[in-house]
């Protein structure tokens, strides 16, 4: 089962902000851990994708719930 | 294969040799060094009102946070987002496609679209101010940073800011009027190498 070490909360901020604070609160925690990203910017469905992709995270869970979208970020 | 390098006669079979050897080792040496090497960004920054400073600074902070190095070179108008006291405004007037919304009131009158004459923009005094207001409390409203914030961001995640040392003298700045993490005062002779060995270089 995932432990979430670290949540980061996003809602209402918008591009590049999400991004910026992820990859900050990624940096914080020790590989292998996860971060639970929340945000209400539609794009950062695709762009939290991007963002794994690019940087070799892994992104475990990406959902929609009523707090907006939650992610959740292995860190490698 | 099981040839060696000592038994192989000629050049020709040589040359087979090798070639069939990089066909199977080329690309995955190939993949190797393109995923262990650090993208880069270059981007040639010239304008200075406020909706442009947006551009580069949004692209080279998502950059940095995507791990890419990134350098801004400013210049002409560009200088201006380096200065200390960052006082960027944004004038509608010759600026047809920027859509005139209010941000405040009722959804209705949010979404109504003003149209303003040229005459109107260019005769009233204060318009430019007024404008400037209402879209930094637009990018307020929907979570966007401030043009102060993502400089800040930028220069914390280590993104070189380099002034075009020809544009500075030509508009009469003094180096100290400049945020002191500015890397660099140069000419395009030092920042072309720069952009040329760069995967990504935009010119905003």
């Amino acid at each position: 089962m995932t432990t979430v070490a670290e949540k980061l909360d996003t809602r209402g901020m918008s591009c590049p902000l999400p991004i910026i604070k992820t990859r900050k609160a990624i940096n914080q925690i020790k590989c292998g851990e996860i971060l639970q990203v929340t945000a209400t910017d539609p794009g950062s469905i695709k762009d939290m994708a991007s963002f794994c992709e690019q940087t070799g995270n892994r992104l475990v869970a990406s959902n929609e719930s009523a707090n907006g979208f939650v992610f959740l970020i292995e860190k490698a | 294969m099981s040839d060696t390098i000592e038994n192989i006669a000629d050049n020709t079979q040589l040359d087979t040799w090798l070639n069939s050897r990089l066909d199977e080792l080329l690309p995955g040496k190939l993949q190797q060094i393109d995923a262990s090497r650090t993208p880069s960004m270059s981007i040639i920054a010239t304008k200075g009102t406020l909706d442009w400073a947006y551009p580069p600074f949004i692209l080279a902070s998502t950059a940095a946070a995507l791990g890419w190095e990134v350098d801004i070179f400013f210049t002409f108008y560009g200088l201006l987002l380096l200065k200390k006291n960052l006082d960027a405004g944004v004038s509608p007037l010759g600026n047809p496609a920027m859509p005139m919304k209010m941000p405040f009131g009722p959804q209705w009158f949010q979404d109504y679209d003003w149209p303003m004459p040229n005459l109107l923009m260019a005769g009233i005094p204060g318009f430019e101010k007024v404008a400037t207001g209402l879209m930094k409390k637009t990018f307020r409203n929907k979570g966007v940073a401030t043009v102060e914030e993502l400089r800040g961001l930028c220069l914390e995640a280590d993104v070189n800011m380099i002034a075009c040392q020809m544009t500075v003298d030509v508009f009469g700045f003094d180096a100290s009027e400049f945020i002191p993490e500015v890397t660099d005062f140069v000419g395009a002779t030092s920042f072309l190498p720069v952009a040329q060995k760069s995967d990504v270089c935009l010119f905003i």
